[in-house]
């Protein structure tokens, strides 16, 4: 059985406090290979935990994900992560950040070489291999991560919020690049990000969850990722069907924030 | 209460002394501050600069926009020179810029004695005062005429001395003839008065104390001038001191130092990686490490000697033990401070925990441990020459402790003066290292 299930996750933990903690309830999944997906939700609605979950990071308190008929015990080389900043080790070159992966494995030079010129060729960085990723805009920390990642291989890629600190315009780009990546490799993608607007472009489906316990609301199948493979995203926002489901989604989630500050108020 | 007492006693003598101060401070002041009213008057005449910096009109408050004055830098250093040069009567200074020192040369004084019955007489007092380290005899004078005779007395400059001036007279203090004016003013025993070489005071018994003036500057065994300790630092580098050349015993104590602090390191690294990477360790090293950090490596000298005496095992197992803790928490928070995404990132890619060690905890670690290792060659430099004061055959530290017993007070400022330079420049390498090995300090 091939990709992704994400089977009857419930994750709930103690605090120092002695009360206990619902993160996650009952979410459920089934994730074709290749297919886009990006989640949504007010913070504490347990994207991220969800995330952590599939990369291996956290072990759920019930349900189990299975990939490609295995079921996750730990984290492994074949779901990648991409993280929002930070997560490029500052003490290699732009280079040996790419190539990482494959020195994990134990891969001959000459064939990492190529997988990292091509990589970094695809991103864009072919004239920063050499660099410092500390000398890198925050954009190209990105697009390395990006390429860090794709040369690895992975069966899935994990993204957690990789363009929550870009300034608007260098964010519009990337989101181009991800939606091209996404097409030219065939890749699962699981995207995190708190904007309504990356979700709807950058998600053939879109989740939406809400908090307390974290669960799925609402999932939506969306043409809008499509669109944007050929497409200047600037004209799938103009589509009217795009502004309609922001606008449907936009209130759900203010919905939820104004029951999560009522809820404060009351208690 | 007792104890109350006499520590309010200690607080009013140390705000005694600060008073005292006090005027030298403002002095102080008063002249950086002249300084820099005349490089403000000097820049109007320089091509004035015109960086982002020198745009800025909001300044004060900005700590970008202050900078290390290199002119300033420049006036103080030089200043500390010529100051100590002009106290201590250096050659290397034109001697208009001298204070003034010490009376040297011929001085006199005549006195006045007066005997019960009326009569009284007036003799001459030659003063010869020399310098430091001359012997120079009192010179042979003529007697002259009256019953009271000339004398004469050779002192050493910065000292002074009773003149028996009766012991020659016909008519002495035996038979209660006394002293009555000194250059013709009158005096009574406990006075005092002022002549061409500085001041005669008069005992209480009535003899003539010779005071010829000191001047305002140091004298030698107080404070050296600079050209001596440079003449005591080349006498020293080519003959050596106490039986060991310069260059010994500033090398024992680098010796010392480095071996201290490698041990320290090949042991507290370890150490402080594998309380970075397990509860066990971490809980069980915490207490003795966190008990013995507070504990200056100083008060350990005691207790080092006693078991491992006073030869080089005592010295680098102190130095060791000056080392250990500083660099153990150092690797321990460089493990700690290794950021989650990362170690995350590396094990999404495939990495296992061996290869997680090699190419993300040690590389992030390793600007926290030079910062460590910075820290610990300065403590462990500052210790060693501590425990060479204690005790010790060879050292930096046992060279200005015998020196500073036979009170050579310019081989004592050598010696402080070498000590300094050679931490600032261990200081100065370790950072230059730093900047070479690990360029991502601060980048992540």
């Amino acid at each position: 059985m091939s990709g992704l299930q994400i089977d009857n996750i419930s994750m709930r933990f103690d605090l120092p406090n002695g009360s206990s903690v619902q993160a996650l309830k009952d979410v459920s999944l089934d994730l074709k290979a290749g297919e886009l997906l990006s989640v949504l939700g007010p913070s504490g609605c347990g994207k991220t935990t969800l995330l952590n979950i599939v990369a291996g990071f956290l072990a759920p308190t019930e349900g189990k994900i299975v990939l490609n008929g295995n079921t996750v015990q730990g984290p492994g080389a074949e779901r990648g992560m991409v993280f929002q900043q930070g997560a490029l080790f500052e003490w290699m070159s732009v280079r040996e950040n790419v190539g990482f992966g494959p020195k994990m494995k134990g891969m001959a030079q000459g064939q990492k070489r190529e997988i990292v010129d091509h990589l970094l060729d695809v991103v864009g960085l072919s004239d920063f291999k050499e660099k410092a990723v500390y000398e890198l805009s925050g954009g190209m920390q990105q697009r390395v991560a990006l390429a860090r990642c794709l040369a690895n291989e992975p069966d899935v890629i994990l993204m957690d919020e990789p363009l929550g600190a870009l300034d608007a315009l260098t964010r519009e780009k990337m989101q181009g690049l991800v939606l091209k990546l996404w097409k030219e490799t065939g890749k699962t993608i699981i995207l995190i990000t708190h904007s309504v607007e990356e979700a709807l472009l950058l998600g053939e489906r879109l989740l939406v969850m809400a908090p307390r316990p974290g669960r799925i609301h609402k999932e939506y199948r969306l043409p809008f990722a499509e669109m944007g493979v050929d497409q200047d995203l600037r004209f799938v926002k103009k589509e009217p069907q795009f502004a309609e489901v922001r606008e449907e989604i936009l209130g759900m989630i203010w919905d939820m924030e104004e029951e999560i500050m009522g809820r404060k108020e009351g208690a | 209460m007792d104890i109350i007492s006499q520590l309010s006693a200690e607080l009013v003598a140390v705000l005694q002394t600060l008073f005292y101060a006090l005027p030298y401070v403002l002095g102080y002041i008063l002249l950086i501050l002249a300084f820099s009213f005349v490089w403000q008057a000097v820049k109007r005449f320089v091509t004035p600069k015109h960086d982002y910096g020198s745009l800025k009109t909001v300044t004060f408050g900005d700590e970008s926009a202050v900078t290390s004055n290199t002119v300033a830098s420049v006036v103080s250093i030089v200043l500390i020179f010529v100051l100590w040069g002009a106290f201590t009567g250096s050659k290397i200074l034109p001697s208009f810029m001298h204070a003034p020192g010490a009376f040297t040369g011929e001085g006199s004084f005549t006195y006045t004695v007066t005997t019960p019955d009326g009569q009284s007489d007036d003799a001459t007092v030659t003063v010869v005062v020399y310098e430091t380290g001359a012997t120079v005899d009192a010179p042979e004078v003529d007697p002259g005429d009256g019953f009271a005779k000339n004398d004469s007395i050779a002192l050493a400059a910065y000292r002074s001395g009773l003149l028996r001036v009766d012991e020659n007279d016909e008519i002495g203090r035996d038979q209660d003839a006394t002293i009555t004016a000194i250059n013709g003013v009158a005096i009574a025993p406990g006075g005092s008065v002022s002549t061409d070489f500085g001041r005669v005071e008069l005992s209480g018994k009535g003899t003539p104390n010779v005071y010829p003036a000191k001047g305002v500057q140091m004298e030698p065994i107080w404070l050296p001038a600079p050209e001596a300790v440079w003449a005591r630092l080349t006498e020293i580098a080519t003959e050596g001191y106490r039986n060991s050349t310069l260059a010994e015993h500033l090398g024992f104590s680098l010796f010392r130092v480095i071996v201290g602090f490698i041990l320290g390191a090949i042991v507290g690294i370890p150490l402080g990686y594998a309380m970075g990477l397990s509860n066990w360790f971490r809980g069980w090293f915490d207490p003795i490490v966190e008990f013995m950090r507070p504990v200056p490596p100083l008060a350990l000298i005691p207790l080092v000697i006693i078991w491992a005496g006073i030869g080089e095992v005592g010295k680098i197992i102190l130095l060791f033990l000056a080392a250990l803790w500083i660099m153990a928490i150092a690797a321990r928070s460089g493990v700690s401070g290794v950021r989650i995404s990362k170690v995350h990132a590396a094990y999404s890619l495939g990495a296992s925990k061996w290869q997680i060690m090699r190419y993300v905890i040690i590389p992030n670690s390793l600007p926290e441990i030079f910062t460590g290792a910075r820290v610990a060659m300065g403590v462990c430099w500052g210790t060693v020459v501590a425990a060479e004061l204690v005790a010790a055959e060879k050292g930096a530290g046992m060279m200005i402790m015998v020196a500073s017993k036979f009170q050579s007070t310019d081989i004592v400022l050598m010696g402080i003066i070498l000590i300094g330079v050679i931490g600032f420049t261990i200081d100065m390498l370790m950072r230059w290292a730093e900047r070479w090995l690990v360029p991502w300090k601060g980048k992540g």
